[in-house]
């Protein structure tokens, strides 16, 4: 299958240009990308029956590094991706079950979450305030609806907002609390299920999925830090995109992409990962640094070494998470 | 005549999986024997019913069971018998057949059959089935909806070591995560584990 080339792809590296042939069973398949990341390729297909949605993390083999090594390198990553994944799944933790893999190929094949990142309902939040706040009163040219209904209704939002973000402090703290560190929690690898009674989509809905184009983890990083433009993830169907911010705080935290994940207790660990994700929260939205401070509130009450991991953070804010300066 | 149910996975659509269901069977002892000696009419994955959960649990055997012999990564000799070493979650043939195996006081079975070969039909399937399982033949459902329908919850728990997955909490810390964890599913949840224990079997 072939990438949506960049113009500007020619100093990134040749992988953005590479045709990548996928390995056995996916070969004749007709598969939709999502996403690239630094090392390797996301896309979307069924797995086990025709309608059942699922993601394919595809790690190809790295022509510049040697075999032996690029196959041992694959199959340890893949594989502590997938114990990560199943050892949160068997603790009752949100997270998307893996339906199967082939470390020897680099694939594995992850079920599908429907909903949205945290990063995308936040940019729909911020932006939704800031359309009200320049039309002065839009509610009550629409409702008739008084002052204080308004205000109540303006309330009742921000309560949802803050729910969130305790169900975002549980979510990591309860990670924590089995001996996982996320390694890369950003908003992006936030999300929220969308709770549906009705079936998911039955097709892989080609035409709402747009490719993005090329987005490794440090440009998508670089990009969370300069608060730029969110990245478009394609959601589930057209439907959802129309929904109001409301609704698209309710629904359960799911975290994604637990490729760079380790199984630690460390304080510090812990901690880098926290700041990690206040620096993900900080750079979406000033305002969101108070709503952080939620997060961490109930994620203090989550496990019992959590407020010394809180204790840590502060540590790791004066220096950034790298602990050791050398080089 | 046997109700057969015909499953084609994603990716491999050239290779059907087959599959039927009977209760009060009453010849597990041949069907087993037949097994043991390896005749090649009787090249089926045979299951004890009581230990599959659900339709993905089964299909994510098959699939890898399929997907191994197809990339000549088998660990067992044919595509059937691996199906049923992929379901355990250890590395041990023998004890994958005495687990999920066929056994002589096995009376509701599971029956797969992966078309390998284009003339494995539903129909050849059904008629050879029919004819020679003495039990009473039960629809699967179109997407093997009912496959978990004598499934001893318990015992599938037990074998995947799964004590508290999906069980209704009572006040422990996890089911506050999320606030909504109490109306899961409890057979989905142990499903979803299953497959992954099922994916990283032998690594």
């Amino acid at each position: 299958m072939a990438l949506p080339t960049d113009d500007n792809a020619d100093t990134a590296s040749s992988t953005s240009t590479y045709v990548h042939k996928l390995p056995e069973p996916f070969t004749t398949s007709d598969l939709v990308v999502l996403t690239q990341g630094a090392e390797g390729l996301v896309y979307r297909t069924t797995f086990l029956t025709p309608n059942t949605p699922c993601v394919l993390k595809y790690r190809p083999p790295k022509p510049y590094r040697h075999p032996t090594l690029d196959k041992r390198l694959t199959k340890a990553r893949l594989l502590a991706e997938a114990r990560v994944l199943v050892k949160c799944r068997r603790e009752g933790l949100q997270v998307p079950a893996v339906l199967g893999g082939d470390w020897e190929d680099g694939w594995l094949a992850l079920e599908w979450v429907d909903g949205r990142t945290v990063r995308e309902v936040l940019d729909i939040w911020v932006h939704k305030l800031g359309m009200r706040a320049r039309d002065g009163k839009p509610d009550e040219t629409t409702g008739g609806a008084s002052e204080g209904d308004v205000e109540a209704q303006k309330k009742e939002q921000e309560e949802r907002l803050w729910e969130m973000m305790r169900k975002v402090g549980r979510a990591v703290g309860r990670l924590h609390e089995i001996g996982v560190c996320h390694g890369d929690l950003t908003t992006s690898n936030l999300m929220i299920r969308h709770e549906r009674s009705t079936q998911p989509s039955s097709q892989p809905s080609t035409e709402n999925v747009r490719p993005r184009g090329r987005q490794t983890v440090s440009t998508m990083r670089e990009a969370a830090m300069n608060g730029e433009g969110p990245p478009q993830y394609p959601s589930a169907d057209a439907t959802s995109r129309s929904n109001e911010p409301e609704d698209l705080l309710e629904g359960a935290i799911v975290m994604i992409d637990f490729g760079l994940a380790t199984q630690t207790v460390q304080d510090e660990d812990r901690a880098v990962d926290l700041y990690v994700l206040e620096r993900a929260f900080t750079a979406t939205h000033p305002a969101a640094e108070h709503l952080f401070q939620e997060a961490m509130r109930v994620y203090g009450e989550t496990f019992k070494g959590a407020k010394k991991v809180l204790k840590r953070l502060a540590d790791v804010r004066l220096r950034g998470r790298k602990r050791t300066m050398i080089g | 005549m046997a109700t057969v149910r015909t499953i084609v996975l994603p990716h491999y659509p050239s290779y059907p999986i087959h599959v039927c269901m009977f209760k009060d069977v009453s010849n597990a002892a041949f069907l087993r024997s037949q097994l043991l000696e390896a005749n090649p009419d009787f090249d089926y994955a045979f299951l004890d019913a009581a230990m599959i959960l659900s339709p993905q649990h089964l299909l994510s055997a098959a699939f890898l069971a399929l997907h191994c012999t197809q990339v000549a990564r088998a660990k067992t000799r044919t595509a059937h018998s691996e199906l049923v070493f992929r379901l355990h979650p250890n590395n041990n043939i023998g004890e994958s057949y005495r687990k999920f195996g066929i056994s002589d006081k096995t009376s509701a079975l599971i029956a797969v059959k992966l078309a390998l070969k284009p003339e494995t039909t539903a129909q050849v399937v059904a008629e050879h089935l029919g004819e020679h399982v003495k039990g009473e033949s039960a629809d699967p459902g179109e997407a093997l909806e009912h496959v978990g329908m004598w499934c001893d919850v318990g015992k599938v728990r037990k074998m995947y070591k799964l004590e508290g997955v999906g069980e209704p909490k009572k006040g422990k810390r996890g089911a506050i995560v999320n606030g909504n964890a109490s109306d899961m599913d409890e057979r989905k949840e142990m499903e979803s584990v299953i497959t992954g224990i099922i994916t990283l079997k032998g690594s």
